[in-house]
C-alpha cells in the first residue's frame, strides 16, 4: 500500500466547519509534493452525507467514521475512536485544523498512540526527503521549522487561515465513500458535556463594522480607553480590543477580536498598542488595511501591517484625532 | 465508585485514608498541582543562539500568563474547599523564581525539575518528566495554563492527562466542585461556552481571565522562604523519558508577507501622514 495522508475534517451539527477546506487544501498540496495518496475522514454520529460532500474534492477516498458516542463531542470518544481508525489505515501523515476542538483531543490521541503532534502550523517545506512544518513561536516573534524525529503516523494541525479554503481542488469524479463504524464501549467516555450556549446576546456585531479601532496592552490603564474611543468616534468606527483588555474588564467581552472573540475583516483595522499575538491575528488578518501603532519595533503586528508607526500611542493618537476631525470637517 | 475506565476512584482524607462515598467529601480537601512555566517577557527582544535553534538565555523572564491564572484558580479552590496547592516547573535555576512567586502568593510547596536540558524537551517528554516527578503523590486536580507564550503547543496538560489515564478538559473558564466530581465551563470558539461534568482526578487547562490575579503580600513573600521546595534532577526522571519525537531544525525571524510602510517623523507629522493615507489610499475619510 502506498503511503497516504489523512485529513480529518471538522463538522458540527451536520455542517462542515469551513476551516476543513483549508486543511484539505494543505493535504492536496502535501500529496502533490510527496506523491502520497490523500484520504479524508469525517467523524460523527451519522456523517455519510458529509463524507459525500468531501468526496467531491480531489481525494482518493472519503471516510465517514461513525459511532453514536461521537455525539456530543468528547475528547475521550474522539481520541479512542480515531485511534482505532488511524491504526487500521496506518497513514504516514494525519492533518487537522487547529480548532479548539482539535486542540482538545489531538494531543491525547497522539499520546495514546505514542506519537506527537506538531501543532498550530502555518505552512510546510519539503527539503530533500524531509518534511518540515513551520510554526510560530514566542507569540509570533519567531518562526520554527520543525521535523518529526519518531515513527509515523505524524500528526500536524494547521492554523486557521494558513491555507486557502477556496483553493481546494475538485476531483475529476466523486471519490468512493466508505463508512467505518468504530466500537466505543461503555465507560470509555468519562466527560458529560451539556449543550453549548452563548453568554449574552452580542450587543455589537463587529463583523459588520467598516472601521475598527482596536486596543491592546499598550493602552496601559482603563482610563486611557477613552482616548481610543475618541479616535473611533472621529473615524466613525467601532472600538474593539485584544483579549487581555477584555479579561481586565476594561471593555466588554463582546468587543474582543481573536480566536476566542470575533473574526473581522473591515476596510480599516487600526491597532493601538497591540503586539499581535497569534490568537489576536487570526481574528483580524483579513482586514483590507491594517495600521499598527506600537512602541516595540519587533511587535509581530508589524508583520501584517500595511502602515506602521513605531512609537508611543499616547503621542500619536491625540494629534491624529484632531487631524481626522479637521479632514472630516473639510470634506 | 468505579470510574469510567475501570480504575477505582477512592477519595482520601488528609492522612490518605480512604473515605466512604458520602456527600461529606464535597467539603473536603482538594489537592491541586499547578504546572507553571517561565517564559521570556512579552516585550523582551529575542536573540537567536549561534546554531539558530533556540533563543539566547540572556533575556528577562516572567511567568507564563495563563499559568498565573491557573495558580490563582487553584488558590481560590483551596480557599473554598480546603486542601493543598503544589506548584511544579521544569527549567534551569532561573525558573525557581516562578515557584517562589507562587509560594509567596499562597502555594504550599513546590517541585522544581531543575536542569537546563528540560528547556529542550518536547511536550511529550515534558509531560513524562512531570508524571515521573509526581508518581508518589495523589492529586485530585492538575491545572496548567492553556498554552505557553514561548512554544505555544497547547499540549503538555492534555498529554499529562493521557499519561496518567485521567480525563481532561481544555480552555476552562469556571470550576465548580460537585458531589461526584467537578463541573467545568469550557470556552469554545466564536463566543460559545459549554458546561462539562467529569469525575476526579482530572487535568484542566486554564484560560486567561478566568479570575482576577492577586498580588503577593509582604508576609506571603516572607513565608515563602520557609516553604518546602523539592528539587528533581534530570537523572531522577531520565529513565521515563525518550528521545524527542519532534525537533526544531531552525528558528528564525519570520519573513514579512506584507510590504509594510513605516511612517516616521514627529507625532504631528505622523498624524498628518496617517490622515493622508486614510483619505487617499484607504479611502475611509
Amino acid at each position: 500500500m502506498p503511503d497516504s495522508i489523512l485529513v480529518v475534517v471538522e463538522q458540527r451539527d451536520g455542517k462542515l466547519n469551513r476551516v476543513s477546506w483549508e486543511t484539505l487544501t494543505a493535504g492536496q498540496a502535501l500529496a502533490a509534493a510527496t506523491g502520497w495518496t490523500l484520504d479524508a475522514a469525517v467523524v460523527g454520529k451519522e456523517v455519510a452525507n458529509l463524507a459525500h460532500e468531501v468526496a467531491a474534492k480531489k481525494v482518493q477516498r472519503s471516510y465517514a467514521v461513525e459511532s453514536p458516542r461521537f455525539e456530543p463531542y468528547t475528547p475521550d470518544a474522539f481520541a479512542f475512536g480515531l485511534k482505532q481508525f488511524i491504526e487500521s489505515r496506518a497513514p504516514q501523515l494525519v492533518l487537522m485544523p487547529h480548532t479548539y476542538q482539535v486542540r482538545d483531543f489531538v494531543p491525547k490521541l497522539a499520546t495514546a498512540m505514542g506519537r506527537t503532534v506538531i501543532s498550530d502550523c502555518v505552512g510546510y517545506k519539503k527539503e530533500g526527503d524531509k518534511l518540515l512544518f513551520t510554526r510560530q513561536m514566542f507569540q509570533g516573534k519567531l518562526a520554527a521549522d520543525v521535523s518529526f524525529a519518531g515513527p509515523p503516523p505524524w500528526f500536524v494541525t494547521f492554523q486557521n487561515g494558513a491555507f486557502r479554503g477556496d483553493k481546494v481542488e475538485t476531483g475529476a469524479s466523486a471519490a468512493p465513500v466508505e463508512t467505518v463504524k468504530v466500537e466505543l464501549g461503555d465507560g470509555v467516555v468519562r466527560e458529560k458535556p451539556q449543550a453549548m450556549f452563548k453568554e449574552a446576546k452580542q450587543a455589537v456585531d463587529l463583523t459588520q463594522a467598516e472601521i475598527i479601532v482596536s486596543v491592546g496592552r499598550g493602552i496601559k490603564e482603563q482610563k486611557n480607553i477613552e482616548l481610543a474611543k475618541q479616535l473611533a468616534e472621529a473615524l466613525g468606527g467601532e472600538i474593539a480590543a485584544s483579549r487581555p483588555i477584555c479579561d481586565s474588564g476594561w471593555l466588554p467581552m463582546d468587543r474582543q477580536i481573536g480566536s476566542s472573540g470575533q473574526t473581522v475583516a473591515p476596510k480599516l483595522y487600526l491597532a493601538l498598542g497591540i503586539s499581535g499575538a497569534i490568537q489576536h491575528i487570526v481574528g483580524m488578518k483579513g482586514s483590507r488595511t491594517i495600521i499598527a501603532v506600537n512602541k516595540d519595533s519587533e511587535a509581530p503586528i508589524f508583520e501584517i501591517a500595511d502602515y506602521a508607526v513605531v512609537g508611543n500611542l499616547f503621542d500619536v493618537v491625540p494629534p491624529l484625532i484632531e487631524e481626522v476631525k479637521k479632514a472630516k470637517a473639510g470634506s | 465508585m468505579p470510574s469510567a475506565n475501570g480504575r477505582q476512584l477512592i477519595y482520601t482524607d488528609a492522612f490518605a485514608r480512604p473515605l466512604l462515598e458520602t456527600a461529606s467529601y464535597v467539603e473536603l480537601f482538594l489537592k491541586i498541582l499547578v504546572g507553571m512555566k517561565q517564559v521570556p517577557q512579552k516585550d523582551a527582544p529575542l536573540k537567536l543562539n549561534e546554531s539558530g535553534t533556540w533563543i539566547r538565555e540572556d533575556v528577562s523572564y516572567e511567568v507564563n500568563e495563563p499559568d498565573a491564572y491557573a495558580l490563582e484558580e487553584a488558590l481560590r479552590q483551596k480557599e473554598k474547599h480546603g486542601g493543598e496547592v503544589v506548584v511544579i516547573t521544569a527549567g534551569p535555576a532561573r525558573a525557581q523564581q516562578v515557584l517562589r512567586e507562587a509560594l509567596a502568593k499562597g502555594a504550599d510547596r513546590a517541585i522544581h525539575l531543575e536542569d537546563t536540558a528540560f528547556v529542550g524537551l518536547d511536550a511529550f517528554n515534558t509531560a513524562r518528566a512531570f508524571a515521573a516527578a509526581i508518581q508518589d503523590e495523589s492529586f485530585d486536580l492538575i491545572f496548567t495554563g492553556l498554552q505557553s507564550d514561548d512554544y505555544g503547543y497547547a499540549q503538555t496538560g492534555v498529554i499529562l492527562a493521557e499519561l496518567l489515564g485521567w480525563p481532561h478538559a481544555t480552555i476552562i473558564m469556571q470550576i465548580e466542585k460537585k458531589d461526584a466530581g467537578i463541573r467545568v465551563k469550557r470556552e469554545l470558539e466564536a463566543g460559545y461556552f459549554q458546561f462539562v461534568d467529569m469525575p476526579l482526578p482530572a487535568v484542566l487547562t486554564i484560560q486567561s481571565g478566568i479570575n482576577k490575579l492577586r498580588y503577593a503580600t509582604l508576609i506571603g513573600i516572607k513565608q515563602a522562604k520557609n516553604k518546602p521546595l523539592r528539587k528533581v534532577a534530570m537523572a531522577d526522571v531520565q529513565s521515563s523519558l525518550s528521545g524527542n519525537l519532534q525537533k526544531i531544525e531552525r528558528l528564525y525571524v519570520p519573513q514579512k508577507t506584507k510590504n509594510t510602510e513605516f511612517l516616521e517623523g514627529s507625532a504631528a507629522e505622523i498624524a498628518k501622514k496617517l490622515v493622508d493615507k486614510l483619505r487617499n489610499e484607504v479611502r475611509v475619510l
